[in-house]
């Protein structure tokens, strides 16, 4: 019993899964910033033909596991699990998108973290037999998500310099048990964190005490160190908690600097107007399906800890002036198994 | 785990110091001269239609008339979020921000329909505003009723 589990958070799979296909969508913003050419498709209307924002973002879901299936040839009916989440309350893009699908679907809400949760289920589920082929999908629409979340889009008000953009994007990835890799091998699943940070302006705060805990607990579990990493990954940490999380990790004397990479960060250039940084379930999704797994098959990186990011509030919460509990859930994706 | 390595309390004060600041200076001339602009448009109308031989009264109720809707106008074409970013309190302080906070969510919320969204959200924003400035204004008024006269 429990043989694939080691240290006190992570597992270490047997027959770990492979990635076969991976799509990415993203808004008109997001085709314009540093990784544009990376992405399968670019929306040049963020409608996509529907008549509210959360239709379009259950729609780019759509599309993003469509896409991923059209990519190898495979049907639905030939994926045993979909593992779905998105922002909007009851996450209701993926459900719709799933109604559509009928694919056995397992919705999912871990906020900005849920690509990497979605990835970590969904590589369980083969490694532990209980499925050929899984789908891990999330989808975020910085429209739906403001009106959710914020204010409405006319308003005129003006964004504190530690605010996050939510990217409009949809990311799927499709594992197998069958497959020449990339492979997931290990998963580090995180802890709800939560250091007293109450400011819904500045997830990026709020988030990296989350993402060092599990960092610093994968760790141990596995004995690894940053130097057995390309590159180390966080979902939408942004500039401030980027720098947040070099602080709390040097104090238990691990250096990331070198092989850290935001995706928050990548996504926008300066000149975008998005202050700290992009955020979102569709981030941290389209980054990984679109940048680095592109990248990994090319060589560029052999090894690397995606860790995605969540900041767990709610306008609720946040008007009842409770802090922000959050989580980063981390895998880890090798180009080869040795 | 993350509270072993660092308190709460010494990670707030972290936070605090770490994070970037709005800036001051180019915040406040933003406001300065856009505030100032959209003041100098209304008092142009002011002047204009008391010019025209309009009592003080009626020229400044309309004035706030054509404000609302220019702040309205601007809203709706999409392009006071865009003043708005630049300018913060200098758009939002005058009448036309007034404005911008009550179209602005009737347009987001029209898809919910014309009760439950527009008719109920339209004033999520400005709602606070009119219950606290009514409520003051009350107020100040009985306080002069008794004292002031």
């Amino acid at each position: 019993m429990m043989t694939k589990r080691i240290g006190t958070q992570t597992i270490k799979f047997q027959s770990p899964p492979s990635i076969i296909s991976r799509a990415s969508i993203v808004g008109p913003k997001e085709g314009q910033g540093p990784l544009k050419d990376y992405f399968d498709e670019i929306l040049t209307d963020d409608y996509v033909g529907e008549k509210s924002w959360e239709l379009a973002e259950s729609k780019i879901f759509e599309k993003a596991v469509d896409l991923a299936l059209k990519k190898v040839n495979l049907k639905p009916s030939d994926i045993n699990y979909l593992f779905g989440g998105d922002l909007l309350n009851q996450i209701i893009s993926s459900s719709f998108a799933a109604r559509s699908m009928q694919i056995p679907f397992f919705g999912l809400y871990g906020a900005c973290s849920t690509m990497a949760e979605a990835l970590s289920l969904a590589a369980m589920m083969i490694d532990g037999g209980f499925a050929d082929y899984t789908i891990a999908a999330t989808s975020s629409h910085f429209s739906s998500a403001e009106r959710q979340f914020r204010y409405p889009l006319e308003l005129g008000n003006q964004r504190t310099p530690t605010s996050q953009w939510t990217v409009t994007g949809a990311g799927a990835t499709i594992l197998s048990k069958y497959g020449n890799g990339p492979y997931i091998t290990y998963v580090t699943t995180g802890k709800v964190v939560d250091l007293g940070i109450k400011d819904a302006n500045n997830m990026g705060a709020a988030m990296a005490p989350a993402a060092a805990d599990t960092i610093i607990n994968h760790f141990r579990d596995t004995g690894f160190s940053p130097t057995d990493y390309d590159l180390v990954v966080t979902g939408d940490l942004g500039r401030v908690g980027s720098d947040l999380l070099y602080e709390i990790l040097a104090r238990e004397g691990f250096d990331i600097k070198d092989i850290h990479m935001d995706c928050g960060l990548e996504i926008f250039d300066e000149s975008q107007d998005i202050q700290a940084g992009g955020s979102g379930c569709g981030c941290s999704a389209v980054v990984l399906n679109g940048y680095l797994l592109s990248e990994m098959s090319k060589g560029l990186f052999n090894r690397i800890f995606f860790m995605a990011t969540g900041a767990l509030l709610s306008t609720t919460s946040t008007q009842q002036g409770e802090s922000i509990p959050c989580i980063a859930h981390g895998v880890v994706i090798e180009r080869f198994l040795n | 785990m993350a509270k072993d390595v660092i308190k709460e309390h010494e990670y707030q004060e972290l936070v605090k110091k770490t994070e970037p600041k709005p800036n001051l200076i180019k915040n406040g001339i933003g406001a300065f001269v856009v505030g100032g602009i959209i003041c100098t448009i209304g008092q142009f109308f002011l002047s204009y239609f008391m010019q025209k031989g309009l009592k003080m009264q009626d020229a400044s109720t309309i004035t706030s008339i054509i404000m609302i809707f220019l702040g309205a106008f601007l809203t709706g074409l999409g392009v006071y979020d865009d003043i708005g970013k630049r300018a913060g309190a200098g758009s939002i302080v005058p009448i036309t921000g007034f404005s911008n906070s009550i179209v602005s969510p009737a347009m987001e919320f029209k898809r919910e329909g014309y009760v439950f969204g527009v008719g109920a959200k339209m004033f999520v924003i400005a709602g606070p505003v009119l219950v606290y400035g009514i409520t003051t204004s009350v107020i100040v008024g009985i306080l002069y009723y008794f004292f002031g006269r």
